[in-house]
C-alpha cells in the first residue's frame, strides 16, 4: 500500500512540474538573480571569520575565529560609529517623522482641489532627485563664502555661518536635507489614512460646533493613530540605517568625527584600504543588529493590530 | 452652511503655511534654474545674489554639451535607465507572476527566500567581492545586474497580480491559452498601471545610480552621470573619499558656479519631463504596498 502511495505522490509531483513548466521558466531569471546576487554574498560573510586573501579565495584563507569582531568592539571607532548612527536616526525620528503627518493633515483641510494638487506636486518632487543633486545644491546654497543663504543672512544683519563644515550642526544639516527631500513623499501614506476616516464623524462634530482645529485633534488624529504608531515602530526597527549616500556625500574632513557611520567606515577601510575581512565583520555586526530590530519592530507592529511588513 | 469666522481664519492660516512650504521646497530649484542662465560675470559681480538674471545666456549649457565627460556619462545613465529598467521589469514581473499562482510547487519556499533578502543584507564587501569575481568591475552590467530586481517590488507586484480576477484566466485557459499566453496576453495588459509605476521607480533609481558606480567602475570613461556630477558639484578638497573614480574629473580647475547649476538642471530634466506621468501613477505604486512602506 505505502509503496503505491509514494509512487502516486511522485507521479503527481512530476506531472505538476510538467504542467507548470512555463511558470518555472518565468520565475527562473528572477530566482537566479536572488540566488546569485543576494545569497552568494551571504556565503561571503564567512570571510569575517578568516584572514581573507584574494589570492587564496574564500575556501583556502586562514581561519581566525572572532578576532575581527574583537578588534572592532575594542576599537574606539566603534563607539563613535554607533553614536553617530543612533543620533542621526533619533534626530530624524524626532524632527522628521512628525512633519509628513502635519503636512498631510494640512493638505487634507484644503478645500480647493487644484491648490491641493499643486502643492502635492511640488512637495513630492524632491524625492526623485538623487542625493548627489541634493548634496550639490546644498553646497551651492549653503557655502560660507558664496552661498545665497549666507548672503541673505548677511543682508538681514546676521553673521555668516558655515553650515557645511560645522561639527556641532552637521546632524541637523542631514535632518534638514532629509526633511526637504522626503516630507512630501512621506505624506502619501498619511493622506491615504486620513481619507479613510469616517466622514460622518466630522458631520457630527460640526453639529456640536467643533472648530476645525478641534476636529483635527479629536477626529483626524485619533483616526490615523494606528498608522502613525505602526510607522513609528517600523522606523525604530530601521534605526541602524541612516542614508548612506547622503552621509557619504556630505562628509568632509571637518565633520568626519560626527559623520562617520558603519557603511562609510566599511567603504573606507574595506574597499579603499583592502581590509576585507575586518570590514565584513563590521558590516555583519550592523546587519545582524538591523535584522533583530526589524523583526522586533514588526512583531510590535503586529501587536498593535496592523499587518506589519511581512 | 456659511463659514464661521474661525473657519475662515483657519483656512487662511492653512493656505499660508502650505504656500510657504511650497516656496521653501521650490526655491532651491528655482534659484539653481535661473542662475544656470546667468552669465558668470553677473554671478561674480552680484556675489551669487541673483533672483532673476538681467542677462540670460545659454553659455553654460553650450559648455556642458561640448564636454565629453558630461556627455559620455549622460549616455551611460540613459543606457541604465532604458535597458536596465526594461530588464528589471521583465525579471520582476516574471517571478511575481509565477509566485502569484497558488498551485505552484515550491512557491512558499521561494517567497521566504525573497522575504529574507529584504530583512538581511550581507553588506558591501561580500557584494563587492562577488561582482569582482564575476569579472564585472568596470562593466556597465555591474550597475544593472546586482540591482536587477528588488524583493519589495516582487512582493508588491505579486499582490497586484493576486488581485486580477481568476475568471479571466480560466476563460483564457478554456480557449487554449497556456501560462505564457495568460501572462503576456491577459495579465500584463491588465497590469499596465503597475508596470508603469514600477518602471518609473526603476528608471529613477537607475538614473540616480551613484554608489554602485563608485564601487564598481574605475574607468572614468564608463562612469554614469551622478559620478561626474559629484565631481563637479562637490569640492574635492572638502571630501575625504578618494575612490579612483572620484578623483578623475576635474584635474582642470573647478567649473564656474553657473556651469555647476546648469549641470544640475540638465541632469534633473529627464525626471522633470517624466514627472507628470510619474505623478499619475506613483501614488498607486506606493499604495500597492499600503502601510507596508
Amino acid at each position: 500500500m505505502k509503496v503505491v502511495e509514494r509512487k502516486k505522490k511522485r507521479l503527481k509531483l512530476v506531472s505538476d512540474l510538467k504542467r507548470d513548466r512555463y511558470l518555472y521558466l518565468l520565475i527562473l531569471p528572477g530566482l537566479l538573480f536572488f540566488i546569485i546576487f543576494k545569497y552568494v554574498p551571504m556565503w561571503g560573510i564567512i570571510i569575517s571569520f578568516q584572514d581573507y586573501s584574494p589570492y587564496l579565495g574564500v575556501l583556502k584563507s586562514e581561519w581566525v575565529g572572532f578576532a575581527h569582531f574583537q578588534r572592532f568592539f575594542t576599537n574606539p571607532d566603534f563607539i563613535i560609529l554607533f553614536r553617530n548612527t543612533m543620533m542621526i536616526s533619533l534626530l530624524n525620528l524626532v524632527f522628521f517623522f512628525p512633519i509628513p503627518i502635519i503636512l498631510a493633515i494640512l493638505l487634507n483641510e484644503v478645500r480647493s482641489q487644484v491648490f491641493k494638487r499643486s502643492i502635492q506636486s511640488i512637495v513630492y518632487l524632491p524625492h526623485f532627485l538623487s542625493w548627489v543633486i541634493i548634496a550639490g545644491i546644498s553646497f551651492l546654497l549653503l557655502s560660507e563664502s558664496g552661498g545665497i543663504v549666507n548672503m541673505m543672512m548677511e543682508k538681514l544683519g546676521f553673521s555668516r555661518f558655515d553650515f557645511l563644515t560645522n561639527e556641532s550642526t552637521f546632524w541637523y544639516l542631514l535632518v534638514g536635507q532629509n526633511i526637504w527631500k522626503e516630507t512630501g513623499w512621506g505624506t502619501i501614506i498619511f493622506l491615504a489614512a486620513v481619507a479613510g476616516v469616517n466622514p460622518a464623524l466630522y458631520e457630527a462634530a460640526k453639529m456640536d460646533g467643533a472648530s476645525r482645529v478641534r476636529q483635527i485633534w479629536h477626529i483626524t488624529l485619533p483616526g490615523i493613530r494606528n498608522v502613525i504608531i505602526v510607522l513609528f515602530i517600523l522606523r525604530l526597527g530601521n534605526i541602524m540605517d541612516v542614508g548612506f549616500e547622503q552621509v557619504f556625500l556630505m562628509m568632509n574632513g571637518a565633520v568626519s568625527q560626527v559623520a562617520d557611520v558603519f557603511e562609510t567606515y566599511v567603504y573606507r577601510n574595506g574597499i579603499q584600504s583592502g581590509q576585507f575581512s575586518y570590514t565584513t565583520a563590521v558590516g555583519l555586526f550592523k546587519s545582524v543588529i538591523g535584522l533583530a530590530l526589524v523583526v522586533l519592530a514588526n512583531w510590535l507592529a503586529k501587536l498593535f493590530g496592523e499587518e506589519g511588513i511581512y | 452652511m456659511k463659514e464661521s469666522s474661525g473657519d475662515r481664519l483657519f483656512n487662511i492660516a492653512n493656505i499660508t503655511i502650505l504656500v510657504i512650504i511650497g516656496i521653501v521646497t521650490l526655491f532651491p530649484l528655482y534659484y539653481v534654474f535661473v542662475v544656470s542662465f546667468a552669465t558668470p560675470y553677473e554671478y561674480v559681480e552680484k556675489n551669487g545674489f541673483i533672483l532673476f538674471p538681467t542677462e540670460w545666456t545659454l553659455a553654460s549649457y553650450k559648455y556642458l554639451l561640448t564636454t565629453s565627460a558630461f556627455m559620455k556619462s549622460t549616455g551611460v545613465s540613459a543606457f541604465l535607465a532604458t535597458v536596465g529598467t526594461a530588464l528589471s521589469l521583465v525579471v520582476t514581473a516574471g517571478i511575481a507572476f509565477g509566485l502569484s499562482r497558488k498551485r505552484l510547487r515550491g512557491r512558499k519556499i521561494i517567497l521566504m527566500l525573497i522575504l529574507f533578502t529584504i530583512l538581511f543584507n550581507p553588506g558591501i564587501i561580500p557584494q563587492y567581492i562577488l561582482v569582482r569575481d564575476l569579472g564585472l568591475i568596470n562593466s556597465v552590467w555591474s550597475l544593472i545586474l546586482p540591482v536587477l530586481s528588488s524583493g519589495w517590488y516582487v512582493i508588491l507586484m505579486k499582490s497586484f497580480f493576486d488581485n486580477i480576477p481568476t475568471e479571466l484566466e480560466e476563460a483564457a485557459t478554456i480557449d487554449g491559452c497556456n501560462d505564457l499566453g495568460i501572462f503576456f496576453r491577459i495579465v500584463l495588459p491588465l497590469s499596465i498601471p503597475a508596470l508603469v509605476a514600477f518602471g518609473l521607480f526603476y528608471a529613477v533609481a537607475y538614473w540616480n545610480t551613484f554608489f554602485n558606480a563608485i564601487l564598481f567602475i574605475n574607468d572614468f570613461d564608463k562612469v554614469p552621470l551622478q559620478v561626474v556630477l559629484r565631481n563637479m558639484l562637490i569640492d574635492s578638497d572638502t571630501s575625504t573619499s578618494g575612490a579612483a573614480a572620484v578623483e578623475m574629473v576635474s584635474e582642470q580647475q573647478l567649473p564656474a558656479q553657473t556651469i555647476k547649476m546648469a549641470a544640475v538642471v540638465i541632469s534633473t530634466l529627464p525626471i522633470l519631463l517624466i514627472y507628470p506621468f510619474l505623478q499619475k501613477h506613483f501614488a498607486k505604486g506606493v499604495m500597492l504596498g499600503s502601510v507596508k512602506g
